[in-house]
């Protein structure tokens, strides 16, 4: 090794050691397929590092539309990640983990942007808020079931936020068409991985093909709450920060449709729940959730490792 | 401004799915190996061979490597195994391409012929250019 020929130089980026020293064109046969570079995007510090210098600050209207993302996220990642070491395959575990830190990363973007109109940190939203304070959708806290029933619930979730966070790449508030704009890649990922499950399910056996068809009729019910208007989302939407939520539907109908139409699944014909999650109505799940996501910040408040 | 600058396009605004091999698993698998959901429902303990197949990957770190085994791993068909390999194997930022190649497929030299088959051009230094000696005005070597 001679010299340094890469310069990683990334503000805010630079707790992470870059392990990357020239392998490039010299065709250096250390070069290994599996080094590790941090890459640059956003991350939720780049956002706490814009709010504590001032450069950033969202209104009220904006703060309470961050947190109904962020806590989609948040409860998804929760539950996503109580597949870590239960999932039926190896590499479909880490598939899952890997779902579960995407969305986990978008929640913790967004609580912190939320975070800001009120002096609280993602922490504080996280772990120290009631079930009752929460504005996350009834679909994203429905029980994970057997592995079809989760299939059919990201399917539903991935092809949702597709469409919202390519919506939101537009929008007039930078921070949220930032925290979109990376979003939507790794949401895109999830629309595939959730398709290829749902079209191998539906296509296998018996077994896979009813376990699949159940699950779409236990999470379906939840679709119509995703694509509410509300007062808040009108004004936003007034003011070009999101798109009424109605206005996604189309699309959703017509890209699911092509994945159920292939899998030879019908759309089930299910009455559609209250839901009320967004006014903080929650389902009987809810507080198991957030008993085990809050028990050890709320028992040692302040602790770190 | 923010840092990050301006939001990117979609990686895929065009929203379609690609999927190669849609439904390999239900001509295969409905006859021989049961899927992985069906498995687990197998006795526990019962030890039987996995039903979804060996796949070598290859990833390329960056423009202008070659491709390099990076390890295997078990996927129903090629689709999936290029979807868990992006999962098992880029997911710190290691790659920008990934080959992924049934392990049935890779025929190796053996283990045992390691004499005959690699310890024969040791010593022959005259397969070396450096071996020879530059002959006088040949120019451009």
């Amino acid at each position: 090794m001679t010299t340094k020929d890469t310069d990683f130089a990334i503000e805010g980026h630079g707790d992470i050691s870059v392990g990357v020293h020239g392998a490039g064109a010299s065709g250096d046969g250390s070069a290994s397929a599996t080094r590790i570079t941090p890459g640059n995007a956003l991350r939720p510090e780049d956002i706490a590092l814009e709010i504590s210098r001032g450069q950033v600050k969202p209104s009220e209207d904006v703060a309470e539309f961050a947190l109904r993302l962020g806590d989609d996220g948040l409860m998804l990642a929760q539950r996503l990640g109580h597949w870590i070491s239960r999932a039926p395959e190896l590499e479909e575990d880490i598939a899952l983990g890997n779902i579960a830190l995407d969305q986990l990363g978008h929640a913790r973007s967004f609580l912190t942007y939320a975070g800001a109109a009120w002096g609280k940190s993602e922490d504080d939203l996280a772990y120290f808020r009631r079930e009752h304070e929460f504005r996350s959708a009834h679909l994203f806290e429905q029980p994970n079931g057997d592995f079809a029933v989760t299939i059919a619930r990201q399917f539903i979730v991935s092809f949702y936020q597709f469409e919202l966070y390519t919506a939101l790449t537009a929008s007039t508030d930078a921070t949220i068409a930032a925290i979109s704009a990376k979003a939507v890649k790794e949401v895109d990922y999830h629309r595939d991985h959730s398709a290829q499950w749902v079209l191998r399910l539906a296509g296998g056996t018996d077994e896979s093909r009813a376990r699949i068809i159940q699950g779409f009729k236990l999470v379906w019910p939840y679709v119509d709450e995703l694509f509410e208007d509300d007062e808040l989302t009108a004004r936003l939407a007034d003011a070009g920060v999101t798109v009424q939520p109605s206005t996604l539907r189309d699309s959703f109908d017509r890209l699911t449709g092509e994945i159920m139409a292939e899998a030879e699944l019908a759309i089930p014909g299910v009455p559609q729940a209250p839901g009320g999650g967004r006014r903080g109505k929650h389902s009987e799940h809810m507080g198991y959730i957030l008993a085990e996501m809050q028990v050890l910040a709320r028992e040692h408040p302040g602790a770190s490792w | 401004m923010a840092p990050h600058g301006n939001p990117e396009e979609p990686a895929s605004a065009a929203s379609e799915i690609k999927r190669e091999a849609p439904k390999v698993a239900a001509t295969a698998a409905s006859t021989t190996a049961a899927p992985a959901p069906a498995a687990s429902v197998t006795p526990a303990g019962a030890k039987e061979e996995h039903p979804w197949s060996l796949w070598e990957v290859f990833v390329r770190s960056s423009r202008g490597l070659s491709h390099v085994h990076a390890g295997s791993l078990h996927a129903p068909d090629a689709a999936m195994a290029l979807r868990n390999a992006r999962d098992l194997y880029t997911r710190r930022n290691e790659g920008v391409s990934i080959w992924v190649v049934p392990a049935e497929a890779i025929s190796s030299s053996d283990p045992d012929s390691k004499g005959s088959f690699f310890e024969s051009p040791q010593g022959k230094d005259y397969r070396h250019a450096t071996y020879y000696t530059k002959s006088e005005g040949v120019k451009h070597l």
